[in-house]
């Protein structure tokens, strides 16, 4: 069994705000569904499938019942929640939910604001009274994998700043990034430090906004208007300190999401024209590249280096909307925006400066939760038919 | 700076109760599994590595090096280190370095477990030894 080829990425949107002070959270989340079904071509009506995640106030229900979607047709629902991947995961399950016949056009939404209103803080596991009193944020966490990560293969700081180097020198020709300043890795050093070892430009903005996509049947997908775009690989994992035991925290659980997506898919990293992947931090991107096998476990370092990431420049060509570093981490979530950058390269429409020439194959992958402590991971490989 | 910090007082049930008791008693517990020979941390009753539910409470050393950190520069309560130590026994815990010059941590660096009273059981951390 395989979803290899059952499901197509018919309907695309990201949402152009990055500072929502004026809209609600469930207004933001129906105006990427209907940007979505706009871009398919399609009718709300005609959604069978809806998949969110902890953004989506309320859950499900409570969504379906807002979007107006239409519930004598909505057959398959599914709420996921492995914070920034879970759209990726979203994604995949949706292809399994279409092969197995449980619905046919799937809508996946997420939204939120973070830079202008308050988070709902986290649900606490098992782990409460062991870990909660330590102030594991986002930063410090993933500080503590960039802090093993370079005692263990001698990574640095000019090395991760490269990799933020070449979302901006993207991020220019999108007017909708945040940050669309060309900077340097000095900028990046000069930088005040966060968390060590990561500075301030190591690290992803916040923004309001969110996107979605439409995903559906090889037949329905031929019948629209768009650039056709199918899924032929999916993985997801999850990786956590597992009681102590051989704690490393210089790989993700990318090393087990990616392989099984090659895998189905039936191609190798050499093959991919184009990468997106979750840029929350600098670490993130360059422990992922490794884990995916973009190169080998304790080379990213150099991998990264003198713009191999830069579109046009280097070798892969990744985030080329500026990614979370530099345009958009819509509810602190970058998932769908990976998958949204990656349909854009094989559709051709991504912007003429940063448009990967003859982009064929495509990889969007992502991590949630935190790295240093423990997350899920998900990968997607889409190819242009 | 962390000494100012208050720390949560831990809500404890009944799967980790006899580890705050412990730490009532300057005690720092971990669990061993008696089927696998395998100790583990934060402590639970199934072991998770062979899921046998022979487990026995067993007091740590309280002894082991960091295996990373991150010193985070802002906070409403001032700068702290994060971080992971590993056991002698062989877990590594996640914890707080305090009591010391966030400065000068270091990875390999030796620590020892010491505890800060909250409102309820004490809370364990560590601290250059």
């Amino acid at each position: 069994m395989t979803i290899k080829g059952k499901a197509y990425i018919a309907g695309i949107y990201e949402h152009p705000t990055r500072h929502a002070p004026d809209k609600s959270t469930a207004q933001l989340h129906a105006e990427v569904a209907k940007g979505a079904i706009e871009d398919a071509g399609i009718s709300k009506d005609d959604v069978d499938g809806y998949f969110c995640a902890g953004d989506a106030p309320g859950g499900a229900w409570p969504m379906v019942d807002y979007l107006g979607l239409n519930t004598k047709k909505l057959r398959h629902v599914d709420s996921t929640e492995t914070g920034g991947c879970s759209y990726i995961i979203h994604l995949g399950h949706a292809a399994e939910a279409i092969a197995a016949g449980k619905c046919s056009i799937a809508l996946i939404t997420l939204a939120g604001k973070p830079r202008s209103g308050v988070m709902p803080p986290r649900a606490a596991g098992a782990e409460l009274d062991f870990e909660s009193a330590y102030g594991a944020t986002t930063h410090n966490a993933y500080g503590m994998c960039a802090m093993r990560h370079m005692h263990d293969y001698g990574t640095t700081s000019e090395q991760l700043a490269w990799i933020k180097v070449a979302a901006s020198h993207h991020a220019q020709y999108n007017p909708h990034a945040m940050l669309r300043d060309v900077v340097t890795v000095e900028d990046v050093l000069n930088s005040p430090m966060i968390s060590d070892p990561l500075h301030r430009m190591d690290c992803c903005v916040v923004s309001d906004g969110g996107g979605a996509l439409i995903v559906t049947t090889p037949e329905i997908a031929k019948s629209l208007k768009k650039p056709l775009v199918k899924l032929i690989g999916h993985g997801e994992a999850m990786k956590g300190p597992r009681g102590g035991k051989d704690l490393d925290l210089t790989y993700s659980a990318g090393i087990w999401s990616g392989p099984r997506a090659f895998e189905e898919a039936g191609i190798t990293p050499k093959d991919i024209k184009y990468a997106s992947i979750y840029d929350s931090f600098t670490i993130t991107v360059l422990m992922q590249l490794e884990d995916l096998g973009f190169c080998k476990k304790g080379e990213g370092g150099k991998f990264v280096a003198d713009g191999n990431l830069i579109s046009g420049v280097g070798k892969l060509p990744f985030n080329t909307d500026g990614g979370g570093l530099c345009s958009n981490h819509p509810v602190n979530r970058g998932g769908m925006t990976k998958i949204i950058e990656a349909v854009r390269q094989l559709r051709g429409e991504a912007h003429p400066k940063v448009q990967v020439k003859n982009c064929d194959l495509a990889i969007a992958h992502g991590t949630g939760g935190l790295l240093g402590v423990r997350h899920a991971a998900s990968t997607a490989i889409l190819e242009r038919v | 700076m962390s000494d100012a910090r208050k720390y949560p007082a831990p809500v404890t049930n009944p799967e980790t109760a006899a580890f705050w008791d412990a730490a009532r008693q300057g005690k720092f517990m971990i669990k061993r599994c008696t089927a696998c020979g395998e100790a583990h941390y934060f402590p639970r009753s199934i072991c998770p590595f062979c899921y046998s539910d022979k487990t026995v409470w067993e007091e740590a050393s309280g002894e082991g090096t960091i295996y990373t950190y991150s010193l985070m520069r802002k906070s409403p309560t001032g700068p702290y280190a994060i971080g992971y130590v590993t056991l002698k026994e062989g877990p590594s815990v996640q914890t707080n370095f305090v009591d010391c010059d966030l400065e000068k941590l270091k990875i390999g660096q030796e620590v020892k477990v010491v505890f800060k009273p909250t409102d309820g059981a004490p809370l364990p951390f560590f601290t250059p030894a």
